[in-house]
């Protein structure tokens, strides 16, 4: 495995670069959040990133994707992270286009793969039930009614669930809670009868919500993947999406990093540059080599997942757990070296450290990883 | 491919002939735990004959510097072939043949800088390890500041006469030539004045005085320069423009240093934390039963990881850019502290023992180990200096 990008990520990355930098700057998501858009992310934006192609990376040709892989993704990922765009890139193109793609029948492939390639529906992945991410702690139930599947249980703080058309659900059809076995993934329209979507409002306005089931029946054809095989299968897709984040998270804090060094480099106080004081130089250059790791775990494992690593788990929760600690500490940091302005609304730092705290819940944060890769690597 | 093929069967024949049996003991390419290393040299003393034999046939080959070209004694091998034999090396559990400072530090640089007679006489010996060469920065007044040392070469017409004072000078009394910085230009600036100097340690005047480290051994001494006469022709580059050349020399002995991080080429015995941990703290369906101490060994291990994988995208990406060394030296070298300090931690009393029987070799060196690593941050420009040079030269931060 070479750590570096081949043209066609090199390419993508750029394109989004680009995309970032002219269409959507911070300022992009400013006005989303002041004007209060209720989707949290802009329809037009999405159009254009679906015209680029976006939406398809996960997907084979067949189905009107380009197979790109996982590293294409997460580059793009990594690019508009630094502008913090929001769109329902994660939710949709990685983990919806990955769940269907992988575990997907044939004609739930061709049903859903080309709406998505094409921006015609976004889809969401509901997993979590706690505060924390736990997957094996599932107790949404789904029981099989004569011909029908009845789903009844609450969801939490599902990505993009209140602008999702198609939601995939983790439910359990049997064993208890903490299990993995008994789990069982299932596909279905958001506007099903028995659907309740909560919206609620983050720290880093972007779009979520908490799903009631209620008496929810579905078709047995709703199954995705096979029944009891939910368990493997979500850690196989929220893998991909761990990773997919951890290069928005990346962004994150390369963007925060370089805001923080040109402040270094202008403000002066005591009749000099800030960037000259070595108490505040020595923290930069932790903050460069921490960075500098984090690019490396990432890369790893985007590039591990395109030629089917067999250490994908423990490479997941590496580059996630490495990620968060990283943009955690980058997002304390230029708060700090920007005073006052660093905790105004005004200025934009703060809105990575905001941002910075949701990422890290979402699947899984460092410790749920360090617990994950402790496991893995017998420890 | 095909080429490569053929290289490796050649290779693993020619290892399967060469390699002395008890040279493939497993590699210990860690400098910081020495016991049956060869560094080579005129006073070199071989404990296992085999290891002399080892080193002379590998380094016929030239394969003590594999990439090296052939007409200055290298083994004249390219990026792939190199690999290859450094797999092969690898998997039979081949000894490191030779420790070198000359190989790490002075020949890259020689190669760079010297003049083509002076490339062609001393880089054999280096990879034959026929000289053995210390490095003679350090002085008691000039430590990080190291620019502004004052250890005097005069123009004497046909010689240089030298007098001053080098300290911290590794291995000073076992080596038999040093490379020095000397200041050839008193009134210049400080960057201006200094010249790279190759000086044999048996001139009249050169004398060493072993000094006591806190692992209790001495590998280091002061090492005093008395009117010591140097031929002119042992000027490595320009007279005053020596300082270019102390600079790409530090950069290779910080690459050097920052592999010590990784726990593949450690020291201690091969110990790994987490097998340490499992024996004196116990084990709970298979894990570490302190569960506090399971958590720190965690994020280090991941830690290491990232490391290592940084040190493989360097690799990827064309070699590791100048500034960047300083990186891996401070995260290299803090680091591997911290792995020895978790280790002693793993380790409890044992991990404190010092002499006498009650305790085994293995302990007891590990404890020495754990002291050297201490130098790791401070040797080659300490974590602080390597701080200062990513904030200047990688960020832009002003001055
Ligand atoms: C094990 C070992 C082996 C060595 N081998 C050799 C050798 O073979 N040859 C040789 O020439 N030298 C050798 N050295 C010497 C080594 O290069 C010096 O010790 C090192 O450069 C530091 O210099 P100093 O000891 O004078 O410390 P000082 O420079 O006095 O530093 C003292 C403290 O001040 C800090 N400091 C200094 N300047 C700054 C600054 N600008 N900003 C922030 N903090 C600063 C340092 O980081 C350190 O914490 C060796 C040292 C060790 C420990």
């Amino acid at each position: 495995m070479k750590l570096i990008l081949n043209e066609e990520q090199q390419m993508l990355k750029d394109s989004a670069k680009d995309f970032a930098e002219n269409r959507t700057p911070v300022n992009h998501f400013r006005s989303l959040r002041d004007d209060n858009d209720p989707q949290n992310w802009d329809k037009e934006v999405w159009k254009e990133m679906v015209e680029l192609g976006w939406s398809g990376i996960l997907i084979p040709e067949e189905f009107g994707g380009s197979d790109f892989g996982l590293a294409g993704i997460s580059v793009i990922m990594q690019e508009i992270g630094k502008t913090l765009t929001p769109s329902p890139l994660l939710a949709t193109a990685v983990l919806g286009a990955s769940a269907i793609n992988t575990f997907g029948t044939q004609e739930q492939k061709a049903e859903y793969l080309p709406k998505i390639a094409s921006g015609e529906i976004t889809t969401a992945l509901a997993v979590d039930e706690e505060s924390h991410h736990a997957p094996s702690n599932t107790l949404t139930k789904a029981e099989l009614v004569g011909d029908e599947w009845v789903i009844n249980g609450k969801k939490k703080f599902v990505v993009d669930g209140s602008s999702a058309d198609v939601l995939i659900v983790l439910a359990r059809t049997s064993g208890v809670k903490g299990e993995n076995a008994g789990l069982t993934l299932f596909i279905l329209n958001a506007n099903q009868e028995g659907v309740e979507v909560i919206k609620t409002d983050m720290a880093d306005c972007r779009n979520y919500a908490n799903i009631v089931f209620d008496n929810v029946s579905l078709a047995k054809k709703a199954l995705l993947g096979d029944q009891e095989s939910g368990g493997e299968a979500i850690d196989k897709i929220l893998d991909e999406g761990r990773i997919a984040l951890s290069a928005e998270m990346l962004g994150n804090s390369e963007a925060a990093f370089e805001m923080t060094l040109n402040y270094l480099k202008e403000r002066k106080q005591f009749g000099v540059l800030i960037g000259t004081f070595q108490a505040l130089q020595h923290r930069a250059a932790e903050m460069f080599v921490e960075i500098e790791l984090t690019k490396s775990a990432v890369m790893a494992a985007m590039q591990g997942a395109d030629e089917n690593n067999n250490d994908l788990q423990r490479m997941a929760s590496l580059a996630k757990s490495i990620a968060g600690e990283t943009l955690y500490l980058v997002s304390n940091e230029s708060v700090q070296m920007h005073g006052g302005i660093g905790v105004t609304d005004e200025y934009d730092i703060g809105f990575y450290m905001k941002r910075a705290r949701v990422a890290e819940v979402i699947f899984g944060g460092a410790n749920f990883h360090q617990e994950r890769y402790a496991n893995l690597s017998n420890f | 491919m095909e080429h490569l093929e053929s290289f490796r069967a050649e290779v693993k024949e020619w290892l399967e002939e060469n390699c002395p049996p008890s040279m493939r003991t497993g590699a210990k390419v860690d400098a910081s735990s020495a016991t049956d290393e060869v560094w080579g040299g005129r006073n070199a003393v071989y404990k296992n004959p085999e290891s002399k034999l080892w080193l002379d046939r590998m380094g016929a080959k030239g394969w003590t510097m594999p990439t090296v070209a052939k007409e200055y004694g290298g083994g004249g091998l390219s990026k792939e072939e190199t690999k290859i034999l450094n797999e092969e090396l690898w998997s039979i559990g081949a000894k490191q043949a030779l420790l070198s400072f000359g190989i790490w530090m002075l020949a890259p640089a020689l190669l760079e800088y010297a003049s083509e007679e002076q490339k062609r006489l001393h880089i054999p010996r280096i990879i034959k390890g026929e000289i053995r060469w210390c490095q003679g920065y350090s002085e008691p007044g000039s430590g990080s500041d190291l620019a502004s040392l004052s250890t005097k070469a005069e123009d004497m017409g046909d010689h240089y006469l030298v007098n001053g004072q080098k300290v911290w000078t590794s291995y000073a009394d076992q080596a038999d030539w040093i490379f020095a910085l000397v200041r050839t230009g008193p009134q210049e600036p400080k960057h201006t004045g200094i010249s790279f100097l190759l000086i044999d340690m048996a001139t009249e005047g050169v004398s060493t005085k072993p000094i006591t480290l806190i692992s209790g051994k001495s590998p280091f001494c002061e090492t005093f320069f008395d009117n010591v006469k140097v031929p002119k022709e042992n000027l490595v580059g320009e007279v005053n423009a020596g300082w270019t050349i102390a600079k790409a020399l530090l950069q290779h002995e910080r690459n050097f240093i920052s592999n010590f991080g990784l726990a593949g080429a450690a020291s201690g015995g091969g110990n790994d934390v987490v097998t340490l941990a499992k024996k004196h703290f116990g084990e709970e369906d298979g894990k570490i039963a302190n569960g506090i101490f399971r958590s720190d060994v965690t994020t280090h291990k991941m830690k290491e990881h990232a490391f290592g994988l940084t040190l493989k995208r360097a690799g990827d990406e064309g070699g590791k850019a100048s500034a960047v060394a300083s990186m891996f030296k401070y995260y290299g070298t803090e680091h591997n502290k911290k792995r020895h300090e978790m280790m002693i931690a793993a380790m409890g009393s044992n991990g404190v023992a010092w002499d006498g029987d009650e305790y085994d070799q293995e302990e007891k060196d590990l404890t020495k180990a754990w002291l050297r690593t201490k130098g790791n941050s401070i040797e080659g420009g300490t974590s602080e200096v390597q701080l200062n040079v990513i904030s200047k030269r990688v960020l832009g931060l002003p001055s």
